[in-house]
């Protein structure tokens, strides 16, 4: 598994997880269906997971594979109660779509 | 260590007080296990506990531990009603006092770990208590957004971590701060600490990153917007200070230009806005977001004396809050759930205590001198000018006079009106806490140093 990690350079890592970053922040702001934000977070963090897991491999210090378990025990916490929110607005407006949501402005 | 295992056991007790059948006492447990808190603090004073190489006890943390468990005893008091109301009683005890956890763990981190699971545990329990008002559409939608932008700059500040692990390879602040200084700036770990201030910027709602807080705190239940405007403030920015401070104290030549301009757009923005709300909670927000441009300005400031004009500006400023808030929550109880300035039109007439404590709040909010506000902007503006930010304290001052205008909106209300309804009954509690709340602003005027020398 090291071997298979370290054959590709380490920038590539990089950029690839600052892609992913860059499509989940950018989805957050330009989608309008709650359950698609949901899953955009989840990319981001996702991204940050697989810097995380690089950066551990080629420093070999196994301290950011540990975080990336902290980060998935989180994020899961983190969407349940996301889910639960989202199961309340629906009871209250029947739709799942952040268009409703216009009550505080200004 | 003691102290969090004393306030998570307290959320757990919680949790099991229909079991235990201490639901109707439960109240003096939390306040007694909050005082016994402040006791610890005060027994560990220079102790400096190292926990696990995770947290670490220093007298920073123990004195902002020691300030919004204080803080939290006069919301849990002021909030009574708001634990009585319903058949969730434990959750949300529970909910308030894991918040809290997260608060002493966000205080007293020494790994960035800790700063992720600490911001983390305050501001999970947060997302459910903000949408505990669960029929109304608001609530549902000002939890909805605090859920959506604190997920948001949550997975901002695991970038930022993960970069500057990769740049220094070690997630512990000490060793971080040590790698930092030796070499020069390293490109990755500018980029983190980048991300990592956008993500703290969001939590302290400063400007362009505030556009969360006002909704945010305009839809949650009163008494949740007064606890995420003090305790949950006041941790934010120990945090975001305890970061900046010893981690990247050596990149402060990139960051302060950020903090400066940072500082001066909340100051503006939030000042302007405010002016122009009449909704009173949704101004109390504005006006909570200005203290937070106010605050950042004690951030690039950074050498020893600011951290003592922090604690005693987040301290004040909590006080005036809790007191504003609470007395906010009274008067729309009693005048059929109206939030608009109109409602609080002839207070002085309903609930004289009320209004008179209400004015203090709002003069010492807007830093008229004999109070406690003037002293700690007074003290901001003094240590922005020594360091070269003579700029920031003019845009400071031209603030503040903004401030004036619609803090006394709110007192030419209460006094230069008429109202036909009737007196307001103020339950004996609500009137603990602000005559606790005046006499603290009236006495840290006397006293500014003892509480700016905790720290000094």
């Amino acid at each position: 598994m090291q071997e298979v990690i370290s054959g590709i350079p380490l920038v590539n890592y990089i950029y690839i997880s600052a892609a992913l970053f860059g499509i989940g922040a950018l989805g957050v702001m330009v989608r309008r269906n709650a359950i698609v934000l949901f899953m955009c977070i989840e990319l981001m963090l996702n991204a940050v997971n697989l810097l995380l897991v690089a950066f551990s491999s080629y420093l070999g210090d196994t301290s950011g594979q540990v975080f990336v378990f902290f980060i998935m025990a989180v994020a899961a916490a983190e969407v349940a109660v996301g889910l639960a929110i989202l199961i309340m607005i629906y009871r209250n407006a029947n739709t799942t779509d952040t268009e409703v949501l216009n009550q505080l402005k200004w | 260590m003691r102290e969090l295992l004393l306030i998570s056991g307290l959320g757990v007790l919680s949790l099991f007080s229909g079991l235990l059948n201490i639901r109707k006492g439960f109240l003096l447990v939390v306040i007694v296990g909050l005082l016994l808190n402040i006791g610890f603090s005060i027994a560990d004073w220079n102790g400096n506990e190292d926990v696990y190489g995770m947290m670490l006890m220093d007298n920073f943390a123990l004195a902002f531990n020691a300030s919004f468990s204080a803080l939290a005893i006069l919301w849990f008091i002021s909030a009574h009603s708001y634990f009585n109301n319903d058949n969730n009683f434990s959750d949300h005890f529970a909910l308030v006092l894991f918040s809290i956890c997260g608060g002493l763990v966000l205080v007293s981190f020494s790994n960035m770990a800790m700063l992720f699971l600490g911001i983390e545990i305050l501001s999970i329990p947060l997302f459910v208590l903000v949408g505990s008002d669960k029929t109304k559409l608001s609530s549902n939608e000002a939890a909805f957004k605090y859920f959506l932008l604190g997920a948001f700059a949550s997975a901002f500040l695991l970038f930022g971590i993960a970069l500057v692990y990769g740049a220094t390879g070690s997630f512990e602040n000490a060793k971080i701060a040590s790698v930092l200084a030796g070499g020069s700036v390293n490109q990755l770990a500018l980029a983190g600490m980048l991300m990592m201030m956008v993500a703290m910027s969001f939590k302290v709602s400063a400007a362009p990153f505030h556009f969360w807080a006002p909704d945010v705190y305009q839809g949650a239940p009163g008494y949740i917007t007064a606890f995420m405007a003090t305790v949950v403030k006041t941790v934010a920015f120990a945090a975001f200070f305890r970061l900046f401070s010893s981690t990247f104290a050596s990149m402060q030549f990139e960051y302060k230009v950020l903090f400066a301009i940072a500082a001066a757009l909340t100051l503006l923005i939030s000042n302007i806005t405010a002016s122009v709300q009449t909704n009173v909670k949704r101004m109390l927000a504005y006006s909570s977001i200005s203290h937070a441009g106010f605050m950042m300005v004690t951030l690039l400031c950074m050498n020893s004396g600011t951290v003592g004009i922090l604690y005693f500006y987040t301290l004040v400023y909590s006080i005036s809050s809790i007191a504003a808030f609470t007395i906010f929550e009274v008067v729309r109880s009693n005048s059929n759930g109206g939030e608009d300035i109109d409602t609080f039109k002839g207070l002085a007439k309903r609930s004289p205590l009320m209004a008179a404590v209400m004015t203090l709040a709002m003069l010492s909010m807007s830093g008229i001198p004999p109070l406690a506000g003037f002293f700690a902007k007074y003290l901001v503006f003094t240590s922005a000018i020594e360091n070269g930010y003579l700029w920031l304290a003019i845009i400071g001052i031209v603030a503040s006079l903004i401030a004036v205008y619609y803090y006394f909106k709110v007192i030419i209300a209460m006094y230069g009106h008429q109202s036909d309804l009737a007196k307001i009954e103020v339950s004996v509690l609500h009137k603990l806490v602000l005559i606790v709340c005046a006499l603290a602003l009236l006495l840290l005027v006397v006293f500014p140093n003892l509480v700016t020398g905790v720290l000094g």
